[in-house]
């Protein structure tokens, strides 16, 4: 049984829509414009925000199928205003710009995220519960990670001590690179970055 | 096993076995999971997004779980499969409308189905009868653990699981209820309900206002937020605030037959009478009527075991499944007929009313 008190207590941020009925109004589509004939209210942090969208761009973002409507990404869209410095950035793996990402609300690659950290961090406090993942850990993809930092390490080294001309520890580094290398060898190649 | 066969067979939510629970139809679960170094499914190219799907089906066909499962392309289903597997839950509409090197791999009872550049590139999701939340959840993160083994998922430490759209980051799970809430809405509550449940950063979906009750009352409540809790914490939050509908809804009509007794069993009454006798019903009505039927199973006014027929029945009066009984294409006013003849037959030998059980008459 959930505690009134915890109901109340509790942080919304990103909280939900509420449908109204359509109703003649003179106002415009948020998306393009049409006259908007469908409402939807959002309260987030206890502040009310509106979209406004016309019968075509309600139904072409779901906002008519039950299962398939996600206010939070029309808001994530709607809400999307790169500063100066971010709208230039582009993404070395995929190629996405900011504004791809403003158009679509969608990143490219898991590289983004890096990309556009800047432009992510501010909305993410607004659309989750907190910044930072505190759930499920793929033990794999973190053994890949810690590999992966020591092959930086063991490079480093390599460098380090054929500049110093010490050839027998380069020889026993090249080795060991070589091992690491092998027992990192994921299933699917990543594609060439 | 073909996505035919399994089309032909019973799912989870029409298996006459699994619908003993009175206002939770359903638990879904889903996670989103992206392979690390490729392009996420929308901005992919078609070699790249071909490479992801052979990489995810092979994963998928030595996991425990999906080791009987019927597997395919897209391209391979036609549009009647489609959407009879979007009528099942089995797949979204944004997949079956995707174009090139998208896929789906469902297992052979259909609790869990896996779908392929999506808008990730993999939507895993496990369906279960009933409230089941901690059940899906094992069922999916073990699942979800065998593929991590095979496949290089795309992960931060600080940002959790990454996916294409951020208000999917971090755990990447969306765990959902379908809820029967006709009392609420026969009693006009509902708004208040979803401003309640809103406040606790869950969504309330399905359309209302005017003929608000036109999806059968029928709602599905999830959470909002994938970021910042763990997994056990959202279902915790998400499962009380269901406990919580569950006795709003119950106490809603707990009040209507204390106060409108026969306005109640009159709706109930002429939903019965129009389900045997009508012969031109569309989907929304029909979705409408069984509602209500299954709201008089709940109130003993029909036995329990009718329960079962009627979520059957809600599956099965979809324009998929219609057609698919019908083995034709038909134009939405020939549907009307068909669906017409299925509900009339199945109600013919249908329990009689026994409308005594609430008190009242």
């Amino acid at each position: 049984m959930l505690a009134r008190g915890a109901c109340q207590r509790a942080v919304c941020r990103y909280g939900d829509s509420i449908i109204f009925p359509p109703m003649p109004s003179p106002l415009k589509c948020s998306l393009c414009p049409q006259p908007a004939t469908v409402h939807l209210t959002q309260i987030v942090d206890g502040k009310i925000h509106k979209v406004e969208l016309c019968e075509s761009c309600a139904q072409a973002k779901g906002v008519t199928d039950p299962n398939g409507f996600s206010l939070a990404d029309l808001l994530l869209k709607a809400s999307l205003n790169p500063g100066p410095s971010a709208a230039g950035l582009r993404c070395e793996q995929c190629g996405a710009t900011a504004a791809d990402f403003k158009k679509q609300g969608r990143f490219g690659c898991p590289r983004c995220y890096g990309t556009f950290q800047e432009l992510l961090a501010p909305l993410l406090e607004n659309m989750h519960k907190g910044v930072t993942h505190i759930g499920k850990l793929p033990r794999r993809a973190l053994a890949r990670k810690s590999l992966y930092d020591r092959l930086t390490k063991l490079e480093l080294d390599l460098t380090e001590a054929i500049k110093g001309e010490r050839y027998e520890d380069a020889a026993r580094t090249r080795d060991e690179i070589h091992q690491v290398k092998l027992s990192a060898a994921p299933e699917v190649p990543p594609e060439k970055r | 096993m073909t996505i035919a066969d399994l089309l032909a067979a019973p799912s989870e939510l029409t298996d006459t076995a699994s619908s003993k629970t009175a206002i939770v139809l359903m638990t879904r679960i889903r996670l989103a999971r992206n392979l690390d170094g490729r392009a996420f499914p929308g901005r992919a190219k078609a070699a790249q997004r071909a490479q992801v799907l052979a990489a995810c089906r092979d994963a998928l066909a030595t996991s425990t779980p999906m080791r009987r499962a019927a597997s395919a392309a897209v391209e391979e289903l036609s549009d009647l499969d489609k959407q009879m597997l979007i009528e099942r839950h089995l797949i979204s509409r944004e997949l079956g409308g995707s174009t090139g090197h998208s896929g789906v791999v469902i297992n052979r009872e259909q609790t869990v189905s896996v779908m392929i550049n999506e808008e990730d590139h993999l939507r895993l999701q496990v369906l279960r009868s009933g409230l089941q939340l901690k059940k899906a959840w094992a069922a999916i993160d073990g699942l979800d653990s065998e593929l991590e083994e095979r496949l290089d998922y795309a992960f931060s430490p600080t940002l959790g699981y990454l996916t294409a759209c951020p208000t999917n980051l971090g755990t990447g799970m969306r765990a959902s209820a379908m809820m029967h809430l006709p009392s609420l809405v026969i009693s006009g509550q509902m708004e208040r309900v979803v401003r309640a449940v809103n406040q606790l950063g869950l969504v309330v979906r399905g359309l209302f206002g005017e003929g608000s009750d036109a999806s059968g009352s029928i709602f599905q409540i999830s959470n909002q937020t994938t970021l910042g809790e763990t997994e056990e914490q959202i279902l915790q939050r998400l499962g009380s605030v269901l406990n919580t509908i569950n006795e709003h809804e119950l106490n809603a009509r707990a009040k209507l037959l204390e106060t409108d007794a026969h306005k109640l069993l009159d709706k109930i009454g002429r939903a019965y009478g129009i389900l045997q006798h009508n012969h031109l019903l569309s989907s929304s009505e029909a979705m409408n009527l069984l509602s209500l039927l299954r709201l008089g199973i709940d109130l003993g006014i029909f036995p329990a075991a009718a329960r079962a027929v009627v979520d059957r029945l809600l599956i099965e009066c979809q324009p998929g499944h219609l057609q698919h009984a019908a083995k034709g294409t038909f134009e939405p006013g020939q549907r009307d007929v068909l669906r017409a003849g299925l509900l009339r037959s199945e109600f013919a030998n249908f329990a009689k009313p026994d409308f005594m059980v609430v008190g009242r008459n």
